[in-house]
């Protein structure tokens, strides 16, 4: 009964850059399909008049001194890196051949 | 004596440690001979500690050299594979995470290293700790030590199993939506949720941030206690980290035992979830529970919660969403999976990457999440759940006016089956049912064993909760509760779980 | 990709009223970064650090790790809301900001989108010629900066056909406070001045705050101009381009301009405009559409669940307004007035970037005059050569100190360039670069009339010409002591000593 379809799930793919196969869109279409059903009921209370809450418990004003921590060194930050140059990560082209 | 050791509860083991009548060595070694003996049919651990033991020393040691240590150095400890590390790998159960290292330990680690526990590994958990079952981990599911058949529970079944096998006193765990407190009653173990932003966050990856709460996994409410003093409080790492000062929930949960904290209590039991809603066996043991406590004094009071209705579809419209935008950081850049496209740029290989490195619920899950928080989306659905909050959270407050705690049923049924409701997330959504309430509006939550169910024979749980800031009212009650049932029974309900035998069939834990 | 076609600037304005739209990005110079305790490549003391070199776990998105917000930049961003005339929320929040890109660590940004720091103020922008005109501001919000890429290969090692990039996460997490217009109706065709001297308002305003470094050079200060015309006579706005990243002042004026003479051709010509980011090409002087994203418009906005709502009292808010500086245009009229410049001088100094170096070095005991023409001249000049900035070569004490010196006569101007030099290079204050260099003018009338003596002596027909009245000639005499003086002597005097000399032997 809801809107998901096919093409709504693989534009949510692209979003969210997970390359989903065929079967993967025709089966999420489906569960999504249901759970939506099941979840859209929030909007039957969700009236103008209530506040919605973002944090479970009420707080304001949380800041940290500026002063300089302890960080990473470079060794750390690239530690579990996929692909570097010994200082900077590496990643494939960004951009495909120019057209 | 092994055997001895493991089946000891926290606090008994620290006691013999601090009586140095046992070392730190010896107990570390018991568990982690438990855990060659036993984790091949359990699989709660996704990594040992090759460096267990020598911290141990090290603990003997300083003992030895009479430095003021903490009350529970020397004692071992199982933590959540959610939790970074910077000695073990921390994958949260995902392939896309296989290997990772942390250059930083999560806070309660670190704090948990700072007194003197001993890291013993990191325990199964669904995908990124997103299930009810730990069959969702991308390294097989973890079995119930009370019928290796059946699930632990999620996403946290790592943790319970682990202590409910006796291969680790103390575990730490994460509740989002009842991680903790979930597979505490399928295994007949104790989990505490703590008030949000009781516990620090920093450390352990995100699932949903508005609802994730780091908290202890043991087999007694006095072990939960003593872990909590250990690991909460306040973090300047974790800027929702509440600044107050806690009262000893150690001290609580003793009191609990040996006082008279069920007389006048006043135990709400909501209405709007009714016996019908659960398995027999597992309502039953809830009213037996509460007739007990009635006996001793406390009153039942039905109250009511008219928005606990909405709790699961507001859940599930939270988290994904959270989850969405907290699970882009997997993208193959700066750590994990990588799946190289030749030719592809960069966003191939992302997304390339994130399609092998996902399992199906966590794709599922952001699909969903991204859904929910999409351009004209927003306030009809994510916007609408975080006014569901506010609802549940006046339900409570209401509720709060009238009663001490809540009790429920910690969960709807006892231990499924593995396998059963794999192909169905609807129905494996409804597992938290009675836990969901308590994070969407951050209040606190214990499960302790209350019985079995007559017609499984497994392990049931009784959810507490309090208001918010309140934990060392769960222990008090949780503490008195046990201490009566384990009068009764002459002992704890684990104590009555199968005996699991040496396997050499499928060898020790990765 | 063909040329565009450009209607020629004042055809353009006959036939379209330009509405533009500033968006500014301004960096903080806080000792740390926005939401981690990692040292701010912004700030002074860390402007060449390596690659990844100043990460926290958050700048890199790592597992488990949190933000944190630096109160400091707090209180920079409060300062300047109200500097830009901009009411304080009592209460505003952050919000994730949700896209893939490599340089961005989480692949969200945190930012604030419903419910920013500052909102609704306004800012009086002064062009070339005085006239004020009043910028309408919507709101002016906190962020994070992105991580820098490098694009590796290809044939010309752009983005385009490069064949691998590498990602330093150092920016990652540097504060930014993006200052937004409200559509700025009314400035014609000066509409692309009026984009440079907004740009120069907000410059000064960080700069007199103190709360940036401020050099746009160094991509502190960054603009997306927003450009769209209406036929004369229409009521409904035209579609709007966004042109991203124009990163200097003189660019900035470009830009719209370009953006102005494009659209009008693409209109006149029957066309319609494409709603669409544009990149500006320094070289060419040109933009062309930025990359078509077919998601670019869902970020997928939701408040940051990791950080809590920022709301000052009015008591910190009252205690940074009593301590804004003065308006930087009414801070103008005012030195103005002071030094007694004439408009061009004046302008001079304020297209040259120089106010500051001025005003500090007046401060410190030289006249206006001359604290002008060092720092607009040869300073200046030196900085050009070096691709430098003016202010970076030497201090205004010293340079105070170096008109001192030639106000006391103990340096001529060529002697005192020397000196100048001196002190670029490092080698201490004018004095001791006098001393050490041994520059300092020869004072002692004994040893030039000796000089004065040989030469006159050596051309004896110049000295006839000067005794006949031919005073000029002696240039000649004058020429040939202060090559023996090595240039260490006050021409004036060598002069006056000549005539001397010479009514006298
Ligand atoms: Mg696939
Ligand atoms: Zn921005």
């Amino acid at each position: 009964m809801s809107e998901i379809t096919p093409d709504l799930v693989r534009h949510l793919g692209v979003l969210a850059r997970i390359q989903l196969s065929d079967e993967e869109v025709t089966r999420l279409t489906g569960e999504l399909d249901a759970i939506v059903d099941n979840i859209a009921k929030v909007s039957q209370v969700a009236t103008p008049d209530v506040p919605a809450t973002s944090h479970p418990i009420p707080m304001e004003n949380v800041f940290r001194p500026d002063e300089v921590a302890v960080t990473l060194t470079t060794a750390q930050a690239l530690q579990n890196a996929p692909d570097a140059d010994g200082s900077r990560f590496r990643v494939t082209a960004i951009l495909g051949e120019e057209q | 004596m092994t055997d001895d050791i493991i089946r000891l509860s926290a606090a008994q083991l620290a006691e013999k440690l601090a009586a140095r009548d046992v070392s730190s060595v010896e107990a570390t070694r018991a568990h982690l001979d438990r855990i060659g003996a036993v984790d091949g049919d359990v699989h709660a651990f996704l990594h040992v500690s090759d460096r267990a033991v020598d911290v141990a020393a090290d603990i003997d040691r300083r003992r030895a050299a009479r430095e003021e240590l903490g009350p529970l150095a020397g004692v071992p400890l199982a933590i959540k594979d959610v939790l970074v590390t910077t000695d073990m790998p921390s994958t949260s159960g995902s392939k896309i995470l296989e290997g990772y290292v942390s250059p930083f330990d999560a806070t309660v680690v670190a704090r948990s290293r700072a007194a003197g526990l001993v890291p013993l590994g990191k325990t199964n958990m669904d995908e990124f700790a997103m299930g009810s079952s730990t069959e969702h981990s991308a390294y097989g599911p973890t079995r119930n030590p009370w019928d290796l058949d059946r699930v632990p529970g999620g996403s946290g079944g790592g943790s319970a199993a682990a202590v409910a096998a006796f291969e680790a006193p103390l575990a730490l765990g994460s509740d989002t939506g009842g991680s903790i407190r979930q597979p505490a009653h399928v295994t007949g173990t104790v989990g505490v949720k703590p008030t949000y932003g009781g516990v620090s966050r920093y450390g352990s990856i995100a699932l949903a941030s508005s609802l994730d709460q780091v908290g202890p996994v043991t087999r007694t409410v006095l072990d939960a206690g003593l872990l909590h003093d250990v690991i909460g409080g306040h973090d300047p790492n974790d800027a929702t980290s509440i600044p107050d000062a806690w009262p000893s929930f150690a001290e609580a949960a003793r009191e609990g035992a040996r006082g008279d904290v069920l007389k006048g209590l006043r135990i709400g039991v909501v209405k709007e979830l009714p016996d019908s809603g659960f398995q027999t066996g597992v309502a039953a043991s809830f009213r037996e529970a509460l007739a007990r406590m009635e006996a001793q004094g406390a009153q039942i009071v039905e109250t009511s919660a008219p928005h606990f209705e909405y709790a699961v579809a507001a859940y599930y419209l939270i988290l994904p969403a959270e989850a969405s935008s907290n699970l882009a950081k997997f993208d193959s850049v700066r750590f994990g999976m990588r799946v190289d496209v030749p030719g592809g740029t960069v966003e191939d290989v992302m997304s390339v990457t994130r399609d092998a490195g996902f399992g199906p619920e966590v794709k599922r899950r952001i699909i969903l999440g991204t859904y929910a928080l999409s351009a004209g989306y927003y306030d009809a659905y994510y916007g609408s759940a975080q006014k569901v909050r506010t609802l549940i959270q006046r339900d409570f407050a209401e509720a709060f006016a009238s009663v001490d705690v809540i009790a429920t049923p910690s969960a709807p049924t006892t231990a499924f089956r593995i396998g059963e409701k794999i192909d169905d997330p609807l129905s494996m959504y409804l597992n938290d049912l009675t836990t969901i309430p308590a994070n969407l509006a951050g209040v606190p939550g214990i499960s302790v064993p209350s019985g079995l169910a007559a017609e499984d024979g497994l392990p049931v749980g009784i959810q507490f909760l309090a208001p918010a800031r309140e934990d060392a009212r769960l222990y008090r009650v949780g503490a008195a509760l046990e201490a009566l049932l384990v009068d009764e029974w002459g002992g704890l309900l684990i104590d009555r779980a199968p005996e699991l035998h040496a396997s050499d069939a499928k060898g020790a834990a990765r | 990709m063909a040329a565009a076609q450009l209607m020629d600037f004042d055809k353009a304005l006959e036939m379209f009223e330009p509405v533009i739209g500033l968006e500014v990005h301004v960096e903080l110079n806080t000792k740390t970064k926005m939401f981690s305790p990692a040292a701010n490549p912004a700030h002074a003391d860390n402007h060449d650090a390596e690659p990844n070199t100043l990460v926290a776990p958050v700048d890199l998105g790592l597992p488990g790790a949190m933000p944190t917000v630096n109160a400091e930049a707090i209180r920079s961003s409060i300062s300047l809301g109200l500097a830009l005339g901009c009411s304080i929320a009592p209460s505003s929040r952050f919000a994730r900001k949700n896209y893939f890109y490599p340089d961005l660590g989480k692949n969200y940004q945190i930012s604030q989108y419903d419910e920013p720091i500052a909102f609704e103020g306004q800012v009086d922008v002064e062009l070339t010629d005085g006239t004020i005109v009043t910028v309408p501001i919507e709101r002016a919000h906190m962020e994070e900066d992105a991580g820098k890429l490098t694009h590796v290969g290809g044939a010309t090692g752009r983005i385009q056909g490069a064949e691998y990039s590498l990602v330093d996460y150092n920016r990652a997490g540097v504060p930014l406070v993006e200052i937004v217009t409200k559509p700025i109706f009314g400035a014609e065709h000066r509409a692309p001045e009026l984009a440079k001297a907004y740009l120069a308002t907000i410059r000064d305003i960080a700069i007199a705050l103190g709360i940036s470094e401020a050099r746009m050079e160094r991509g502190n200060i960054r603009c997306d101009a927003n450009v769209s015309l209406r036929p004369r006579g229409e009521e409904r706005l035209g579609t709007r381009t966004e042109t991203k990243n124009v990163n200097s002042m003189r660019s900035v004026e470009r830009a719209v301009r370009y953006e102005i003479q494009r659209q009008a051709a693409i209109l006149a010509g029957g066309g319609t405009i494409t709603q669409e980011t544009r990149h500006w090409h320094e070289d060419t002087g040109t933009t062309s559409p930025g990359r078509p994203k077919s998601d670019a418009d869902d970020y997928r906005y939701f408040p940051e669940p990791d950080l809590l709502p920022v709301a000052p009292s009015a008591e910190l808010i009252e205690e940074l307004r009593a301590a804004l500086p003065e308006p930087p245009a009414a801070r103008r009229r005012r030195l103005k007035a002071d030094w007694g410049f004439t408009d061009l001088e004046f302008q001079d100094v304020v297209n040259g970037g120089l106010l500051n170096e001025v005003e500090a070095t007046v401060a410190a005991g030289a006249a206006p005059q001359s604290a002008r023409k060092w720092w607009t001249g040869e300073i200046t000049r030196i900085a050009n050569a070096e691709g430098r900035e003016p202010g970076a070569l030497v201090a205004p004490e010293h340079v105070a100190a170096l008109q001192g010196l030639v106000d006391e006569g103990t340096l001529t101007d060529k002697l005192a360039r020397q000196v100048l030099e001196g002190v670029i290079a490092g080698e201490g204050t004018p004095q001791e670069v006098v001393d050490a260099r041994g520059l300092a003018v020869v004072s002692d009338d004994g040893a030039l009339i000796a000089a004065i003596d040989e030469a006159l002596a050596a051309q004896p027909d110049v000295l006839q010409k000067i005794r006949d009245g031919k005073v000029q000639a002696a240039g000649a005499i004058i020429g040939a002591v202060m090559k023996a003086m090595k240039g260490q002597a006050d021409a004036a005097r060598v002069r006056e000593l000549i005539l001397e000399r010479a009514s006298q032997a």
